[in-house]
């Protein structure tokens, strides 16, 4: 059983710059945050080393963090330009009992995260959950599809923090 | 006397109206689209089941909207769904009956501001002929909005408009 402290030792002799720092700020967890390009390596590191063995990714979320520059557009709407979309990763050893959390980070206008879907199988889905409802780019993923919304979804983004519904879907009126 | 005023009192004939005949037959064996989306569905799974028992009124599941009667809307519509509802009422045979069940399905219920993805009320699509208030309506209220639809077929007409 290791805490968050001792993995991010590890880690860092290990990957070096790849991972950024250890936030711990009361009273959320700890976690680490990674490289968006290198967070695939790390994660194979994590579930084959012999002394941590992540073998369950227990959820993957992404996240808006809205943390860009705002602006009104003429019609009223806010436009979010700048900042940071993020994927949380929770992962477990059931053989050690230790979890931890990760996060990435990726530009708004260009989100490429290197996919862990080779790594735990049932990433895959969560993946595509974030890129359907974020538009978050998971680089290297087998069926990058909409996995909620339908396919045929044209107006973007729903978690998006400046998404706007569309007034019409296939002829269907959608506010209220 | 006319045949009219004993109508029961020769063995085994009973006179009566085309349209009463017509209605009363198929009010008394609505048979149901084996269909059901959210937490609605529980409820009128229960309703179906031994307690409520739905096949009192003659209601029985049927898993072919093509040999079903009227189709109960129970749960949320999202939009992704609503092409298929649209589907499945247009392979029903005339006549048939709509039950909307539950607030969503009525009017878009808790998603009805922030549902992204949620059809404000399936009348949107289809048309509906009963509307079933709750969230989720007790069996009881099902039982209740499926006496209303008895009642609406039972003063159907072949010839007089629907009033």
């Amino acid at each position: 059983m290791k805490t968050t402290e001792d993995i991010f030792e590890i880690l860092k002799t290990n990957f070096g710059e790849s991972i950024l720092e250890l936030i711990s700020t009361q009273p959320i967890e700890k976690y680490i945050r990674i490289n968006n390009f290198e967070i695939d390596k790390v994660c194979l590191f994590l579930k084959d080393n012999e002394d941590l063995l992540f073998d369950n990714l227990m959820n993957l979320s992404g996240v808006d963090d809205a943390n860009g520059k705002k602006t009104l557009s003429a019609n009223g709407t806010q436009i979010i330009s700048g900042g940071t979309l993020s994927v949380f990763y929770h992962i477990e050893s059931t053989k050690y009992r230790h979890k931890l959390v990760l996060k990435t980070s990726a530009e708004r206008e260009k989100p490429d995260i290197a996919s862990v879907s080779k790594i735990w199988r049932h990433a895959n889905w969560h993946e595509r959950e974030a890129f359907d409802l974020l538009g978050i780019n998971f680089l290297n993923h087998p069926d990058l599809r909409r996995i909620l919304m339908p396919y045929d979804w044209e107006a973007g983004f729903p978690l998006r923090k400046d998404y706007e519904n569309p007034e019409f879907y296939l002829g269907m009126k959608v506010p209220y | 006397m006319s045949l009219l005023d004993k109508q029961f009192s020769d063995d085994n004939i009973v006179i009566t109206k085309v349209d009463d005949l017509l209605n009363w037959s198929r009010l008394s064996s609505l048979w149901q689209v084996g269909f059901g989306l959210a937490c609605c569905a529980i409820e009128m799974m229960a309703t179906s089941a031994s307690h409520y028992d739905f096949d009192r009124f003659g209601v029985i599941p049927r898993p072919s909207p093509r040999q079903s009667d009227v189709i109960i809307i129970s749960g949320t519509v999202t939009l992704k769904m609503a092409t298929r509802i649209k589907r499945l009422y247009e392979q029903m045979p005339d006549p048939k009956y709509v039950i909307s069940m539950g607030s969503c399905s009525n009017c878009g219920g808790p998603y009805w501001e922030h549902g992204y993805h949620v059809l404000k009320g399936v009348d949107r699509v289809i048309p509906v002929d009963v509307y079933v208030p709750g969230c989720p309506p007790r069996p009881e209220a099902l039982l209740e909005g499926l006496l209303k639809l008895q009642e609406k077929i039972r003063n159907e007409s072949l010839v007089k408009k629907n009033s």
